[in-house]
C-alpha cells in the first residue's frame, strides 16, 4: 500500500533521500538494521562471555598445578559442587532468598495496596517517591546505613535500651544458628538487610496489578454479599497474585546472586555469590566458579518458567 | 460509585506508613551520621555534631578521582545506552516481526540474571580474549545493563505515540530523517532523558559487576566497598555516603517529573 503511494511520487532528492524511501519501501530491512548495533553489543559482549563462562565450568582444574586443563570436557566440577560443603552453600543460600521474598511481599503489598487504590493527587505523588528514593538510591549506602543501625553501639542498641527491654535484644541475639555477637554479625542482621535492599522491587509489580483490577469486579463482589476480608480473599488476592509473582523474581534472583551484603553484614558462613568469588578470586578455580554460577541459573530458569505459567509477565 | 471515595482501613494505613518508614528512615540516618565528631565507632546518639569532615572529605585526592572516574564512566555508559536503547525500542515497537519476544528477553537477561553473573562472564571473558583490565572494560560492563532502563522508557513511550502522526508527517513530505528530527525526536525526547537519567544513576552505582571489570581503578562504589570492608575513615565515608544520596536523588526526582505525565513511570522495571 506505501509502496504504490510512493510510486507516483517524485524520488527524494539527494543520498539521503533515497536512504529513506528505501527505509520506507522495506520496513522489514530497516528494522534490521535498527536492530544490529543492539544486538551486536548483547550479543557479542553479554552472551558471548556467558558462553565462555559456561563453558569454562565443562574443564577441571589440576589439584597439585592449579592450572585449567583445556584439553579434556569434564563434569567434574558439578560432581564438585555436590559435595556437603558447597550443598550447605546452596540450600543456605535459596532458603535466605526464599524468607526474603515473603517478609518482601508482606511488607511491600499493604504499601502497594494504598497507593494503588485510596491514595490521590499529592499523596499519590508522594508515595511515588517514597518508594522510588529507597528503590533508586545507592546499593552500598543502603547496607552502610544498616551497618550504622545494626551496630552494638549502634541506633537499634540504643533504642532496645532507652526502652528498657535490652534483655529482648540479648534473648534474640542468643539464639543459636540465626544469632551472634552482635546483629550485623548474624543472620538476622543479613536478612534485615536483604530485605531492606530488595523488598522496594516488590512494590511496584503488585501495585501495576492491583491498579488493574476492575473496580465494578470489587463492587460486584460486594453486591452478591461478600464482605470485604472476603472480596480482599476471593477477588483481589487472587487478581494480585501475578504482581507478586513478577516481584519475587527480582527480590529472589537478587538475594540468589548477592555477595556484598552477606559479606559485609552476616557471619562468616558463605553464599552462592560469596562462593563464587572466592572460587574466581583467590581460590583461582574458574571452573568451579563457573559452576557455581550455573545453579543460580538454573533456577532461576525454572523459576522464570514456573512464573510464566502464572502469567506473572504480563505484570511487570 | 462506591470506590470513588473508599477509606483505607486502620491497619492498613498502618501498614502501609510502618514500611514507608521502614523504607525511607535508614537514609535519613546518613544525613545525621555525616555530621557527627565521633571518628572510632558509629555511635547513637551522636555525641556532638560538626562541619569538620566535609572540609576534610574536599581535601581527599582519592574521593575526587573515584568520584570523577564514576561520573566519566556514567556518562559514556549512559550515551551508548541511550543508542542501542532507542534502536532496540524503535525497531520493537516498529513491527511484529519474528523473534520480538526474544529480544526484549535479551536486554531484559542483563539485569534479570544476578550481577554476579554478569560480572564474572564479562572477567572470563576478557581473560580469553586478553583484554587488559581498563577505564574501557568499565564501560562495557556497565553499558550492557543500562541499556534495559533506556530500552523500558523508550518502548512504552513509542507505544503511546501514535503512528498516525508519523504518516501524517511523511505524508507532508518529510523524509524519514526529517520525521525523526521534527516528530518523533521531540515525542520520545522525555522518555529518552528520563531513561538516561536513570542509566546515569545505576552506572554511577553499580558496584557488583564494576568489581569483576575494574583493575587498579577505583569507581565512588568501589571506594565505598573498600571502607565498607575495611572501615578506615568511617567521618569520611559518612560524608561521601551523604554526598552519594543526593547525587543519586536528583536525577530520580528530575526523571520523576519527566514521566509523570505518562502512564508509563520511569524506572518501573529496573
Amino acid at each position: 500500500m506505501t509502496t504504490t503511494a510512493l510510486a507516483i511520487t517524485e524520488r527524494r532528492p539527494g543520498l539521503l533521500g533515497w536512504l529513506s524511501d528505501q527505509f520506507w519501501r522495506h520496513p522489514g530491512m530497516f528494522v534490521l538494521l535498527l536492530l544490529t548495533p543492539p544486538l551486536l553489543w548483547l550479543g557479542i559482549v553479554y552472551i558471548g562471555s556467558l558462553l565462555a563462562l559456561l563453558f569454562q565450568s565443562f574443564f577441571a582444574i589440576d589439584e597439585f598445578s592449579g592450572i585449567v586443563d583445556y584439553s579434556t570436557l569434564t563434569l567434574k566440577s558439578y560432581a564438585e559442587l555436590l559435595r556437603p560443603a558447597n550443598l550447605d552453600i546452596i540450600v543456605r543460600t535459596v532458603v535466605m532468598s526464599a524468607l526474603v521474598t515473603l517478609a518482601s511481599a508482606v511488607i511491600a503489598f499493604p504499601i502497594a495496596y494504598m497507593a494503588a487504590r485510596y491514595v490521590r493527587g499529592k499523596w499519590k505523588a508522594l508515595f511515588y517517591l517514597g518508594i522510588m528514593l529507597p528503590l533508586w538510591s545507592s546499593y552500598l549506602v543502603k547496607i552502610y546505613a544498616w551497618k550504622l543501625i545494626l551496630a552494638k553501639e549502634g541506633i537499634l542498641t540504643w533504642v532496645f535500651e532507652s526502652l528498657h527491654i535490652g534483655f529482648v535484644l540479648d534473648g534474640i541475639l542468643a539464639i543459636p544458628v540465626i544469632g551472634g555477637n552482635s546483629l550485623s554479625v548474624s543472620y538476622i542482621g543479613t536478612f534485615l538487610v536483604f530485605v531492606y535492599v530488595w523488598m522496594p522491587f516488590m512494590i511496584l509489580p503488585i501495585q501495576a496489578s492491583l491498579e488493574r483490577v476492575p473496580v465494578n469486579l470489587i463492587d460486584a463482589s460486594s453486591d452478591l454479599g461478600a464482605t470485604p476480608q472476603q472480596t480482599f480473599r476471593k477477588v483481589i488476592f487472587p487478581l494480585a497474585l501475578p504482581g507478586i509473582i513478577a516481584g519475587s523474581i527480582f527480590t529472589f534472583s537478587l538475594t540468589l546472586g548477592d555477595y556484598i551484603i552477606p559479606q559485609i553484614i552476616g557471619s562468616s558462613r558463605l553464599f552462592i555469590g560469596q562462593a563464587v568469588y572466592a572460587q574466581q578470586g583467590t581460590a583461582g578455580n574458574i571452573p568451579l566458579a563457573a559452576a557455581f554460577t550455573v545453579v543460580p541459573i538454573v533456577i532461576m530458569g525454572l523459576y522464570l518458567w514456573m512464573a510464566k505459567r502464572q502469567g506473572a509477565f504480563d505484570a511487570l | 460509585m462506591r470506590s470513588d471515595g473508599p477509606k483505607a482501613s486502620l491497619g492498613l494505613k498502618i501498614s502501609a506508613a510502618a514500611g514507608l518508614i521502614f523504607m525511607i528512615a535508614p537514609l535519613l540516618l546518613i544525613f545525621v551520621y555525616a555530621f557527627t565528631t565521633e571518628e572510632k565507632s558509629y555511635q547513637w546518639p551522636p555525641p556532638g555534631l560538626t562541619l569538620k569532615w566535609f572540609e576534610v572529605t574536599l581535601n581527599r585526592p582519592d574521593v575526587w578521582q573515584a568520584l570523577t572516574l564514576s561520573l566519566q564512566v556514567a556518562a559514556i555508559s549512559t550515551a551508548i545506552a541511550l543508542v542501542l536503547g532507542t534502536l532496540c525500542a524503535a525497531a520493537v515497537s516498529q513491527s511484529d516481526f519474528f523473534g520480538r519476544e526474544t529480544i526484549s528477553l535479551l536486554v531484559i537477561l542483563p539485569i534479570a540474571l544476578p550481577g554476579i553473573i554478569t560480572g564474572i562472564a564479562l572477567r572470563s571473558a576478557f581473560s580469553i580474549a586478553e583484554i587488559p583490565f581498563s577505564f574501557w572494560t568499565i564501560v562495557l560492563g556497565h553499558a550492557t545493563f543500562c541499556v534495559v532502563v533506556v530500552y523500558n522508557n523508550a518502548v512504552a513511550r513509542f507505544r503511546r505515540t501514535s503512528k498516525s502522526l508519523i504518516e501524517a508527517s511523511m505524508d507532508l513530505g518529510a523524509d524519514g530523517f526529517q520525521t525523526f528530527r521534527y516528530v518523533i525526536l521531540p515525542n520520545i525526547g522525555t522518555a529518552l532523558l528520563a531513561g538516561g537519567m536513570l542509566a546515569f544513576a545505576l552506572s554511577f552505582d553499580e558496584v557488583i559487576v564494576t568489581t569483576f571489570t575494574a583493575g587498579q581503578q577505583q569507581t565512588l562504589p568501589l571506594w565505598m566497598l573498600e571502607e565498607l570492608i575495611r572501615p578506615r575513615q568511617r567521618p569520611v565515608t559518612n560524608v561521601v555516603a551523604m554526598i552519594v544520596v543526593l547525587v543519586t536523588t536528583i536525577p530520580i526526582l528530575a526523571a520523576f517529573y519527566l514521566t509523570r505525565d505518562g502512564d508509563q513511570i520511569a524506572g518501573s522495571g529496573k
